[in-house]
C-alpha cells in the first residue's frame, strides 16, 4: 500500500521530469500528457495548496476538502446500502423463480447501459418534493450499485452443487432455510468482490450524481468548482481529486472490514492428513 | 450356515411387520417424453424390514443410486409408490425420518465439522446444548472428536467422509440411507468404517439400506444383498446373507467367501 503510493509519486514526478512540457504530440494527436506545472503540478505544490486556506482569509483546503468528502461519504453509503439490499433481494428473487431470472436479468444489464447523464435529470426532479436534494445522489448512487451485487451474488446464490441441495431437501428445509444455512453463506466468496465493484461505482455515482443534480456541499461538487479555477491555480482541483480518492479507498477499506470475520475459515489452509 | 435363498424378483409380499421401507414396483424414467429419456428403473419392488440392513449391488448405470434416492423422495417415481415408514416417502422425509449419507461428503466448507454435524439438529430445533453434546458424540464414534474446531478443508478425504456419516447419524434415524458412503476411501478406512457402522446399526437397531459397487463390502455388511442389473434397472436377485460374526473372524469364514461367489454369479447372470 505504502509502496504502491511511492511509486504512484514516483511516477507522477519522474515523468514531469522527463516528459515533454508541451506533452508527445504524434501526426497531430496529443498521445502524451503536458508536463508543465500548470497540467501536472509538483506533489508539493498540491501538499502546500491542502494547507493554504482556500480563498484568502477562508478555511484551509484540506478542512474544505475533508468536508466535502464527508457529506460524500454520506451519500455514497446510503446509496451503496440501498443498492445492495436492492440487488441481494433481486438476486434471491432471481434464484428463487427462474421466469424472474429470466424476465428480469436482461433488464438488469439493461439498467446500467442507460447513460448516467439521461437518468440524472429526472431523479434530480424528485429533490426537495419526493427527498431531499441529497438523497437524489444516493438514488444515483444506488442505481449504479445495485448492479454488481444482483449480478455476483445471483452466480454465488446458484454456486452450491446439486449435492448440498439435495442434503437441504433431505432435511426438509424448504426454500428460505435452505437460502439461509446453504445458499448465503456459499454466496460469500462472490458477494465480496461484487461489494467491492458496488462500493467503487457508489463513489462514481455519488461523484457524478452531484454534479449532475447540482447538488452542493459534495466533493463532486468541489472538484466543478476548483477546476474552473485550473489556469490560475491548477493544483487546487488535485487536492480535491485527492479527497475523491480518499473517498474510494475507505469505501474500499470499509468492504475489507466486514469481509474478514465472515470468511475467517478461509484462511485456514493445512491440511490434517490422518 | 445360511439357507441359500434367492427369491425371485419383484414378487415381495410387503407384509405390515414393522417394514421400514416398501418399494412398490416402481418405475422411474428420466426426462419423460424426450428425445433423451432413459428408462432408469423398471417395475421395482423391495420391502425392508425393521432393523435390517439391505445392500443394493449393481454394475454402474443399474439404477443403485436411483433407488435410494426415490427412497429418500429427492426424485419421485414415475410409478408405483414408495412408502417409508408407515407412510409416503414425501410425508416420511417430511417427518425426517432418515438419515442420509452420500459419496461425496457435501460438507459446508464455512461450518467447522462440529457445526457440520450440527446441522440437521439445527434445523430440528435442538437445543444448543443438546446439539453440541450429540455432535460431540457422534464424533467420537467416528474417531474425530479431536477435529471438532477444524474447517472441512483442512480435513482429507476420509475424515471428510467420516464427518458426514457423523452427519448422518446425528439424528439418530430409524433408517440410513448410504450411498457409497466409503467409495473414495482406502481400504484400511474403509473396513473400520464398516465395522463401526455395524456397531452403530446394531446398538441403535437402525434399518440400512446401502448402496454399493463392492460385493465383499455387501457381504459383510448386509443380512440381504439386492443384485440389480442395468438397462433397465432391475433387481434379479436378492441373497440372505447370515455370517458366524460380523468380524476379522467373519471375514476369514467360509460362509462369507461363499456369499461372494453367490452374489458374484448373480451379478454375472
Amino acid at each position: 500500500m505504502i509502496a504502491g503510493l511511492a511509486v504512484a509519486a514516483l511516477l507522477w514526478e519522474g515523468y514531469k521530469a522527463a516528459g515533454d512540457p508541451e506533452g508527445t504530440v504524434l501526426f497531430g494527436v496529443r498521445v502524451l500528457p503536458r508536463a508543465d506545472d500548470l497540467s501536472m503540478p509538483h506533489l508539493w505544490t498540491i501538499g502546500q495548496r491542502l494547507a493554504d486556506p482556500e480563498m484568502t482569509g477562508g478555511r484551509p483546503v484540506w478542512l474544505v476538502v475533508l468536508q466535502a468528502c464527508l457529506f460524500t461519504l454520506g451519500i455514497t453509503a446510503a446509496g451503496f446500502a440501498a443498492g445492495t439490499v436492492i440487488g441481494l433481494v433481486l438476486a434471491a428473487a432471481m434464484q428463487r423463480f427462474r421466469i424472474v431470472e429470466r424476465g428480469l436479468l436482461p433488464y438488469v444489464v439493461l439498467s446500467q447501459t442507460v447513460p448516467l447523464v439521461a437518468l440524472a435529470p429526472l431523479i434530480a426532479g424528485w429533490g426537495g418534493t419526493l427527498m431531499p436534494s441529497w438523497a437524489t445522489v444516493s438514488v444515483i448512487a444506488a442505481y449504479l450499485a445495485f448492479f454488481p451485487v444482483a449480478v455476483g451474488m445471483l452466480r454465488g446464490l446458484q454456486s452450491p452443487s446439486a449435492g448440498g441441495v439435495e442434503l437441504m431437501r433431505s432435511y426438509a428445509a424448504g426454500w428460505w432455510r435452505t437460502l439461509v444455512k446453504l445458499r448465503f453463506p456459499a454466496a460469500l466468496p462472490y458477494l465480496f468482490p461484487a461489494l467491492r465493484l458496488a462500493g467503487a461505482a457508489a463513489v462514481v455515482g455519488a461523484v457524478v450524481g452531484e454534479i449532475s443534480t447540482g447538488t452542493r456541499g459534495g466533493i463532486g461538487r468541489l472538484i466543478i468548482e476548483y477546476s474552473r479555477e485550473a489556469t490560475s491555480d491548477p493544483a487546487k482541483v488535485y487536492t480535491a481529486m485527492l479527497g475523491a480518492a480518499l473517498l474510494g479507498l475507505l469505501v474500499a477499506g470499509a468492504v475489507s472490514l466486514l469481509e474478514l470475520p465472515l470468511m475467517r475459515h478461509r484462511r485456514h489452509v493445512e491440511v490434517v492428513t490422518l | 450356515m445360511s439357507e441359500l435363498a434367492s427369491p425371485a424378483p419383484d414378487i415381495v409380499p410387503a407384509p405390515e411387520r414393522a417394514a421400514s421401507v416398501i418399494v412398490d414396483d416402481v418405475t422411474k424414467v428420466f426426462n419423460q417424453g424426450r428425445s433423451d429419456e432413459v428408462l432408469a428403473l423398471s417395475g421395482v419392488s423391495l420391502t425392508v424390514g425393521g432393523g435390517e440392513f439391505v445392500s443394493l449391488i449393481g454394475p454402474s448405470g443399474c439404477g443403485k443410486s436411483t433407488l435410494l434416492r426415490l427412497i429418500a423422495d429427492l426424485i419421485e417415481p414415475t410409478t408405483g409408490t414408495v412408502t417409508v415408514a408407515g407412510r409416503p416417502a414425501g410425508q416420511a422425509r417430511r417427518d425426517q425420518e432418515y438419515g442420509i449419507a452420500f459419496q461425496q461428503a457435501g460438507l459446508f466448507e464455512w461450518r467447522t465439522v462440529r457445526r457440520n454435524v450440527e446441522l440437521p439438529l439445527e434445523l430440528r430445533g435442538v437445543s444448543k446444548a443438546e446439539r453440541r453434546a450429540r455432535a460431540e458424540e457422534m464424533l467420537e464414534l467416528v474417531g474425530l472428536a479431536d477435529f471438532a474446531g477444524h474447517y472441512p478443508g483442512q480435513l482429507s478425504g476420509g475424515m471428510q467422509q467420516r464427518v458426514a456419516i457423523a452427519r448422518a447419524l446425528a439424528v439418530q434415524p430409524p433408517l440410513l440411507l448410504m450411498d457409497e458412503p466409503f467409495g473414495a476411501l482406502d481400504e484400511m478406512t474403509r473396513e473400520r468404517l464398516q465395522s463401526e457402522l455395524l456397531g452403530i446399526c446394531a446398538k441403535t437397531g437402525t434399518s440400512t439400506v446401502f448402496v454399493t459397487h463392492s460385493i465383499s463390502e455387501a457381504v459383510f455388511l448386509s443380512g440381504r444383498v439386492v443384485v440389480m442389473s442395468a438397462r433397465p434397472g432391475r433387481i434379479t436377485a436378492s441373497i440372505e446373507v447370515e455370517l458366524p460374526s460380523r468380524d476379522e473372524a467373519g471375514r476369514q469364514a467360509p460362509a462369507y467367501f461363499e456369499k461372494i461367489t453367490e452374489v458374484r454369479q448373480a451379478l454375472r447372470s
